[in-house]
């Protein structure tokens, strides 16, 4: 989702790199950039315009550092600035010292509290807890029989009482009491801040309640009225988080750093997609690495333990480093990227992708058809591809409804990114010295080290690359650039093209 | 076919995903990991339930505890629509601080366009829109055309009611009366796609038009009951599938029912979607083709927009035009504090008309977009 103001980002930081002194006018003419690209990004006026100024004041106050160029000195603020507002600490639920701990789900209509409310019950439940779901919207019309399907779809426990919100649930904490329950998540119906009834009644529930938390469900694609929304609701009930759904589009999502500046409540949860297993806490440093362009490697990481079979993965890279990894391989590779979600997902979470990549429409179902072709080769084919010829390449294409010169693209494809593969792994191919050795070393642990990520000269940075296969070697500093977002991502400069260094 | 990309980054991901488990083997040691995600995959491609043996589901459940809409503005349909600036007026005041400030100002200064600007941009016009307007009131200064800030306030207004007139000057909906007339709504998840449709129901149900309600959202639970309520409410035929289905075959039960009935107008709901999802923009891409079969047509496409909604619209309004042809936007929640200023982007940009504004939870809460009104209560 923040993709687009990375890239804003790196156009800006790139031209400040190239040049060698900065006057006040150049960082000025970079700093109304930075303030376009959040105003783009959806952040409010007021918080892009106190960002920026933040930025300059504290350009203009800091002590030029030795190791670093005034550009880079100026990158370094703003990134610091912006993890700073979007920053902060992952929110740790408390539970209360007397079950059940109260959560209050508020919002506008059609943010998603329904929703957001049964996966979050579902997260409860994960936690180990035993939550009770109340639906108290009596408002919109089937919203209890809606919150009824989703929480039998969660394993969890519902009630509602159709007669009044406020007494529905006092009701609810009261059955919750009866129960056993530890967690009692109240959903609301949708309402407008400038309706004084229905906010008078929110603040009723509120304290028939005294939730632990209230939480401000927001639509991630929401524009400047996040802050009149999230200021309007804090009065009411006093929000102390912020649950940012449909973050898996395209919205550049600056409604989350808005919020945070303006009430100063952090993005507790974040719904990013339709099935109720796509909820998670808030990490706000992985965010602003995201925005930065470093790519989201710590959640690339978690999904991958989840879904990908260890033993297969480290055969692959045995084999990669072999250089026999086939064609067998890499459909077995492909289904255990499907597990993950689409590919385009995957992609945006990882750092340092070309831009042509991350922008590039990958339609699954082009996987589909590569698998199709694969499936439809013979075993002795997939071990060895040069041994398709005319016919064989006939009878591939008519097996799995593809074109002949599909299948020849494919294979061609194929050998590219094979040998791509050997050079990024430093077996056989050009690449040199550090990775070599690492190879030679043997030692999987320490294969990566050979291509450590350094500060680099401010000339490498800005010549960011769109050749794919230079900054491809980036990928060899996951392992680097893992340890960097654990110390904060403050700590390493986003950088664009990750480059080892020779 | 097949891009050399798609190969390259399943090959990058496969990469990264061997060297990410490397470092990830050494922490999985250390924490437990929660496993067991239970997808529940969208029934797009595959509805689960048997093709046709199951019959509807009739579990007449007693109503639905679901008290009618507070407000109770219904009053039989014969309520007086709600005028667009009366509702607006209450959350417009922080607008109409900008334009006092401009106009306390003896002349035309810098500060004059960085507040025309921010009032734009915190109306949600967006930037680039927010120039253009600023840029052609320049041009105007310059020739000497206006002079004084009074005069740039009212130019500004002219000029955003006349670029919203010339896309937006006719609202009314396509109706060809010799067909069975399809309205699909379109729209990115919790815009108001369902309460819009209900709304409609009850206006053309008013106007002497035979309705029947589709209901084609078969993915968000009891999406399918929400509709029916809405439905019943403005005397419509309904039709409904099962909870799960194929959205294309519930819109298809419904133009033959309306076409062997002789309705003629069908009101076909889906499922909101971020347009983001290829599946998704695909599944409406059939529904739409389905709803062509005779006797039906789509004469209207109507993309529902949240008001609250930032420069993501342009992207939604975008790609769902692409997908499949969007011929006008239903601006919904506009009684809140949001302005909804994106349909003037979504206008400027893809020259795409807004028809229908919503303003409020009631059955006649829906208006016809009227440019000057919308424009004095932006700006005023």
């Amino acid at each position: 989702m923040f993709e687009a103001l990375s890239e804003r980002f790196d156009g800006i930081f790139a031209r400040l790199r190239t040049r060698g002194r900065l006057t006040d006018a150049m960082i000025a003419e970079a700093l109304a950039e930075v303030r376009d690209a959040l105003l783009e990004a959806d952040v409010n006026f007021t918080v892009a315009a106190a960002v920026v100024a933040r930025v300059a004041e504290r350009c203009r106050e800091s002590e030029l550092s030795k190791s670093l160029t005034p550009a880079q000195q100026v990158v370094k603020v703003v990134n610091e600035e912006l993890v700073r507002v979007l920053g902060g600490e992952t929110l740790h639920i408390r539970y209360a010292a007397t079950p059940p701990t109260v959560v209050l789900l508020v919002g506008l209509q059609g943010s998603g509290k329904t929703t957001a409310a049964a996966k979050l019950a579902r997260w409860f439940k994960q936690q180990g807890r035993n939550p009770l779901l109340v639906g108290a919207d009596l408002q919109r019309p089937a919203a209890v029989e809606q919150l009824r399907v989703l929480a039998s779809q969660a394993g969890v426990g519902m009630f509602s009482d159709p007669v009044d919100p406020v007494a529905t649930a006092a009701k609810g904490l009261d059955e919750a009491r009866r129960l056993g329950r530890d967690v009692l998540i109240v959903d609301t119906a949708g309402r407008l801040t400038i309706d004084e009834d229905l906010m008078d009644e929110v603040a009723r529930i509120e304290s028939v309640l005294s939730p632990q938390y209230t939480f401000l469900v927001v639509d991630a694609m929401t524009g400047q009225d996040a802050v009149a929304t999230a200021e309007a609701f804090n009065a009411a009930v006093g929000i102390n988080g912020v649950i940012l759904t449909k973050l898996d589009g395209d919205a550049r999502g600056g409604a989350a750093l808005s919020v945070k500046e303006v009430v100063g409540c952090p993005v507790a949860f974040a719904s990013t997609g339709e099935r109720l297993a796509d909820f998670d806490s808030f990490y706000p440093d992985r965010m602003a690495s995201r925005i930065l362009g470093m790519g989201d490697v710590l959640s690339l990481i978690e999904s991958a333990q989840r879904e990908i079979d260890h033993d297969v993965a480290e055969s692959t890279v045995a084999k990669l480093r072999r250089g026999q990894f086939d064609l067998d391989d890499f459909l077995q590779q492909m289904q255990q990227i499907k597990k993950m979600g689409p590919l385009s997902g995957i992609i945006g979470l990882l750092p340092g992708v070309p831009k042509e990549i991350k922008n590039a429409k990958i339609d699954d179902k082009d996987l589909a058809r590569v698998e199709a072709i694969i499936r439809s080769m013979t075993p002795a084919e997939r071990r060895d591809p040069v041994i398709v010829d005319g016919s064989r390449r006939l009878r591939i294409a008519n097996g799995s409804g593809n074109a002949p010169g599909d299948v020849s693209n494919l294979l061609r494809q194929f050998r590219e990114a094979q040998q791509m593969m050997l050079k990024q792994l430093g077996v056989g191919g050009s690449k040199a010295g550090g990775n070599k050795a690492a190879s030679a070393k043997g030692s999987k642990s320490k294969k990566r080290k050979g291509g450590r990520v350094t500060p680099r000269s401010s000339k490498n940075l800005a010549r960011n690359t769109s050749d794919t296969g230079r900054s491809m070697d980036g990928f060899g500093d996951l392992e680097q650039l893992a340890k960097q977002e654990r110390l904060g991502a403050g700590a390493g400069w986003p950088t664009p093209g990750w480059r080892s260094k020779p | 076919m097949v891009p050399l990309i798609v190969t390259l980054a399943v090959v990058v991901v496969a990469l990264s995903l061997t060297a990410a488990l490397l470092i990830a083997r050494g922490r999985a040691r250390r924490g437990t990991l929660s496993s067991g995600d239970q997808p529940t995959p969208r029934p797009a491609e595959s509805p689960p339930t048997p093709p046709g043996a199951a019959p509807r589901p009739t579990e007449s459940a007693p109503e639905p505890p679901i008290a009618t809409p507070r407000p109770l503005a219904t009053q039989e349909g014969q309520a007086e629509p709600p005028r667009l600036r009366d509702r607006l007026g209450a959350a417009r005041k922080m607008f109409a601080a900008y334009a006092t400030s401009v106009l306390a100002r003896g002349s035309i200064s810098s500060e004059t366009w960085a507040e025309l600007e921010e009032a734009l941009i915190r109306a949600d016009v967006g930037l680039k829109t927010a120039r253009k307007l600023l840029a052609d009131l320049r041009d105007q200064v310059t020739s000497g055309a206006v002079t004084t800030p009074a005069d740039l306030m009212a130019a500004l207004e002219t000029l955003m009611g006349d670029t919203l007139r010339r896309v937006s000057g006719d609202s009314s909906l396509a109706f060809e009366p010799d067909t069975t007339n399809v309205w699909l709504f379109v729209g990115v998840n919790g815009v108001g796609k369902t309460t819009t449709i209900g709304k409609i129901a009850a206006r053309e149900m008013a106007s002497g038009r035979h309705v029947v309600v589709a209901a084609g959202d078969t993915f968000r639970a009891a999406a399918i009951d929400q509709l029916e309520l809405w439905a019943k409410r403005a005397g419509a035929g309904f039709v409904r599938g099962l909870p799960g289905g194929d959205p294309s075959a519930v819109i298809f039960d419904a133009v033959q029912h309306a076409g062997a009935r002789g309705s003629n107008l069908v009101l076909a709901d889906t499922a909101g979607r971020l347009h983001t999802k290829a599946n998704l923009m695909e599944e409406l891409k059939k529904v739409r083709r389905v709803a062509e079969r005779p006797p039906g047509k789509v004469t209207e496409v109507l993309l529902v927009v949240d008001a609250t909604t930032g420069q993501n619209g342009l992207a939604q309004a975008r790609e769902f035009t692409s997908a499949i042809g969007v011929t006008g936007v239903v601006l919904t929640k506009l009684d809140g504090t949001a302005k909804g200023g994106i349909v003037v982007a979504i206008q400027e940009e893809l020259g795409i008309p807004v028809k229908l504004v919503g303003l409020g939870e009631g059955q006649a809460d829906l208006v016809e977009f009227d440019p000057e009104a919308f424009v004095t209560a932006m700006l005023h």
